[in-house]
C-alpha cells in the first residue's frame, strides 16, 4: 500500500508538482499526463531521487516525512525503477546487471530471473549485443529480481520499436501480474494504460486532473487531453435543464443538462453534416467551416470551427457525395439524445 | 581553403618538425649503447619514472574526487575551484616551486610547524620531486576526468542506487567504470606533463643525482659538460613521447 501527498518544484522553475496518491498492493496504477506534466518527476521523487515536501508511506512504513526531517535514502526504500532505455550497465555482462542488486550468491537467482523471460542463453553477452526489446526485459527482470515493494516504471515501452512493443508488453503484463507489490506505470499511450493497468490517473501540469479505471475515465473526460485520447468532443458551459449554453453563447440542447458548470461529450461519429440546413427532428444545427480533413482507418475525421468546434467522423463516401474539402460550409447536427452532460 | 593558410600550416608543422629532425640528424649514434647503459643515465631514468609515476598515483587518488565535486558544484564556487584547479596549468612551473617552497620549506607556511613537530624537511628529497610534479601534473586528469562527467548519463548511478547500491558501490562498480575512458586519457596525459617536469622540480627539489635529478634535469645537466651525453637523453625522453602518443592515438588524439 503506497500512500503519498507529494508537493515539490524544481529549482526556478515555476512548475509544482502537487499530488495526493493512494494505491493499494497488487494494484498497477498508470500515471498518464501530456509531455511536461511532471509524471517522470512524480515517479523520481517517490524513488527519493528528488527532494519532496509532503509525506511517503510505503507499507506503513514512512519513507518521507519533511516536517519531520525524514527521507529514507532511494537505496534503502525498496523501490525498483525502471527507466524509459534500459539504462543496464554497459561494463557489465548481462547477468552481473541483474546480479548486481542482489546479495552474495545472487548468481544462481540471477540465472533463473533471466530464464523467465527467457534469455538465459545472453547471460555471458554484453548489454550492446541485445536488441531493444532484450535489454528491457533484462532491465525489468534485474528490477524484479530485488523484489521491491514500489515498482516505479517511467514508460518502459516508449523507447521500442512498435514491432517488439506489443511483445514486451504482454511480458511486462506477464510480469506485473506475478509481481505482489505496488505498481507505478508513467505512460503517455493510452494502449499501454488500458493493456496494463488497473487504474488510471491523469496528471496535467503538475495536478492530478482524474482518476478512474480506464473506462470510467474514458467515458466522462475532464479535461482536453482526455478527451483527445479518448477521441472525443468536449464542451464546456453552464447547464439550463434541457439545454448548455457555451461560452460562444451558442446553445446545445441535450436531455438532463442539470444546472450549474457542466461537460458535455459528443463522439464525432454522432455529428452528421449536410450542405443545406437539415429539415425535422434535430433540434442540434450549428453551422460551421470545415478546417481539416484526415483519413483514420475506415473512416474522415473532420475537424469543424464555428460557434461549436467539434470533429465530426464520416466515411469516405460521404465526404465523396458532400464535395467536402478544406474550407467548405456545412451544417453539423447532432441528436440531443446522443450528448452525455455531467457536473464539470 | 585559401592558399596562404596552407603556407603558415606548413610553416607551423615545420617548427614542430625541425627541432626532431635536428636531434635525430646530430644524434651520436655510435655513442648511445654506451650512454645508455651508464649508471647515470639508469638512476636518473628510474628516478624519472618512479617519480612521475608516483605523481600520477596521487593524482588519480585526489584528482578523481576532485573532479566529482567540481561537477557537482554550481556557481561562484564552481568558478573558484576550477580556476584553483587549472591554475597550475597556465603558472609558470618555476613560480609553482617557488611558492611549493614558501609553502613546504623550512620556514615555510606548512614546512616551519612540520620542521618543528617532527623534524620533517620535505624541500630536496625525491618526495619534494613528487609533489612538484602533481602540482604540475593533476590539473590535466582533473580536467579530462571532469570532462568525461560532464557527458556523464546520470541515470546509472540512479539505476544503481535504486536496485539497494550504497554511494560506495556505486562509486567503485558503476562510476569509476564507467568514468575509466577519461580517467586513462587524463592519468596518461598527466603521466606525461609529470616526465617531462623542469621548472617546478628544479626550484623545489633541487637537482641531486639518485634523489631529484629526473632526465629532463640531467638532460639540462648533461648539456653543459657532455653533449653527446644530453642528445642520447634526450632520445630516450622522445622515445618515450612517441610511446605515449602511439598507446593514446585511439582514446584522445586520435581519429573519431
Amino acid at each position: 500500500m503506497l500512500r503519498a501527498e507529494i508537493k515539490l518544484s524544481l529549482g526556478d522553475d515555476p512548475f509544482e508538482l502537487d499530488v495526493r496518491l493512494e494505491v493499494g498492493a497488487g494494484r498497477t496504477v498508470a500515471v498518464l499526463g501530456p509531455n511536461g506534466a511532471g509524471k517522470t518527476t512524480l515517479l523520481r521523487a517517490l524513488a527519493g531521487l528528488v527532494p519532496l515536501a509532503g509525506r511517503v508511506e510505503l507499507d506503513g512504513e514512512v519513507l518521507d516525512d519533511s516536517r519531520a526531517g525524514l527521507h529514507v535514502p532511494t537505496e534503502r526504500r525498496g523501490v525498483g525503477l525502471v527507466f524509459q532505455d534500459d539504462v543496464l550497465f554497459p561494463h557489465m555482462s548481462v547477468l552481473d546487471n541483474v546480479r548486481f542488486g542482489l546479495g552474495r550468491g545472487g548468481a544462481d537467482t540471477a540465472r533463473e530471473w533471466l530464464d523467465r523471460v527467457g534469455l538465459g542463453d545472453k547471460a555471458n553477452a554484453r548489454p550492446s549485443e541485445l536488441s531493444g526489446g532484450q535489454a528491457q526485459r533484462v532491465a525489468l527482470v534485474r528490477t524484479l529480481a530485488t523484489q521491491p515493494r514500489l515498482l516505479l516504471l517511467d514508460e518502459p515501452l516508449a523507447a521500442l520499436d512498435v514491432s517488439v512493443r506489443a511483445d514486451v508488453r504482454r511480458e511486462l503484463s506477464r510480469q506485473l501480474h506475478d509481481f505482489s507489490g505496488v505498481r507505478l506505470l508513467v505512460t503517455h499511450d493510452p494502449l499501454e494504460a488500458i493493456a496494463l493497468a488497473d487504474e488510471v490517473v491523469i496528471l496535467e501540469a503538475g495536478r492530478i486532473t482524474q482518476r478512474g479505471t480506464p473506462e470510467e475515465v474514458t467515458a466522462r473526460p475532464r479535461s482536453r487531453f482526455v478527451a483527445d485520447l479518448a477521441g472525443v468532443n468536449l464542451l464546456r458551459g453552464t447547464g439550463r435543464d434541457d439545454h448548455v449554453e457555451l461560452e460562444s453563447g451558442a446553445t446545445v440542447a441535450a436531455p438532463e443538462a442539470g444546472d450549474g458548470d457542466v461537460f458535455a461529450v459528443i463522439h464525432p461519429r454522432a455529428v452528421a453534416l449536410y450542405l443545406t440546413r437539415p429539415e425535422g427532428t434535430p433540434r442540434n444545427v450549428w453551422r460551421a467551416k470545415a478546417e481539416d480533413l484526415d483519413l483514420q482507418g475506415e473512416r474522415v475525421r473532420v475537424r469543424l470551427s464555428g460557434s461549436v468546434p467539434l470533429v465530426a467522423e464520416v466515411t469516405p463516401s460521404a465526404v465523396r457525395e458532400l464535395g467536402l474539402d478544406r474550407g467548405a460550409e456545412v451544417w453539423a447536427s447532432v441528436k440531443a439524445t446522443e450528448i452525455a452532460v455531467y457536473r464539470a | 581553403m585559401p592558399g596562404p593558410l596552407v603556407v603558415l600550416a606548413a610553416a607551423g608543422l615545420l617548427l614542430f618538425l625541425l627541432p626532431l629532425a635536428g636531434l635525430i640528424a646530430r644524434a651520436p649514434w655510435a655513442e648511445v649503447g654506451p650512454a645508455l647503459r651508464a649508471p647515470e643515465t639508469a638512476t636518473a631514468l628510474g628516478l624519472s619514472l618512479y617519480c612521475s609515476l608516483a605523481a600520477t598515483a596521487t593524482a588519480l587518488v585526489l584528482g578523481i574526487p576532485l573532479a566529482l565535486v567540481l561537477a557537482r558544484t554550481r556557481g561562484t564556487l564552481r568558478a573558484v575551484l576550477r580556476a584553483l584547479t587549472t591554475l597550475p596549468m597556465v603558472l609558470p612551473p618555476v613560480v609553482g616551486g617557488v611558492a611549493l617552497l614558501l609553502a613546504f620549506g623550512r620556514r615555510g607556511l606548512v614546512g616551519a610547524p612540520l620542521y618543528a613537530a617532527f623534524g620533517l624537511q620535505v624541500p630536496f628529497t625525491t618526495a619534494a620531486a613528487v609533489i612538484a610534479e602533481t602540482f604540475v601534473a593533476m590539473p590535466f586528469l582533473v580536467i579530462a576526468v571532469e570532462g568525461g562527467l560532464r557527458s556523464f548519463d546520470h541515470r546509472y548511478e540512479e539505476a544503481a542506487r535504486a536496485l539497494g547500491a550504497r554511494p560506495w558501490k556505486v562509486f567503485l562498480r558503476v562510476t569509476l567504470p564507467l568514468l575509466r575512458p577519461a580517467i586513462v586519457s587524463g592519468a596518461v596525459l598527466c603521466w606525461a606533463r609529470a616526465l617531462g617536469e623542469f621548472g617546478a622540480t628544479i626550484t623545489f627539489a633541487g637537482n641531486l643525482p639518485g634523489t631529484t635529478q629526473t632526465m629532463p634535469l640531467a638532460v639540462y645537466v648533461a648539456l653543459e659538460t657532455q653533449p653527446d651525453a644530453a642528445i642520447v637523453l634526450s632520445l630516450v625522453l622522445l622515445a618515450v613521447s612517441l610511446a605515449i602518443l602511439v598507446g593514446l592515438r585511439d582514446r584522445w588524439l586520435g581519429a573519431p
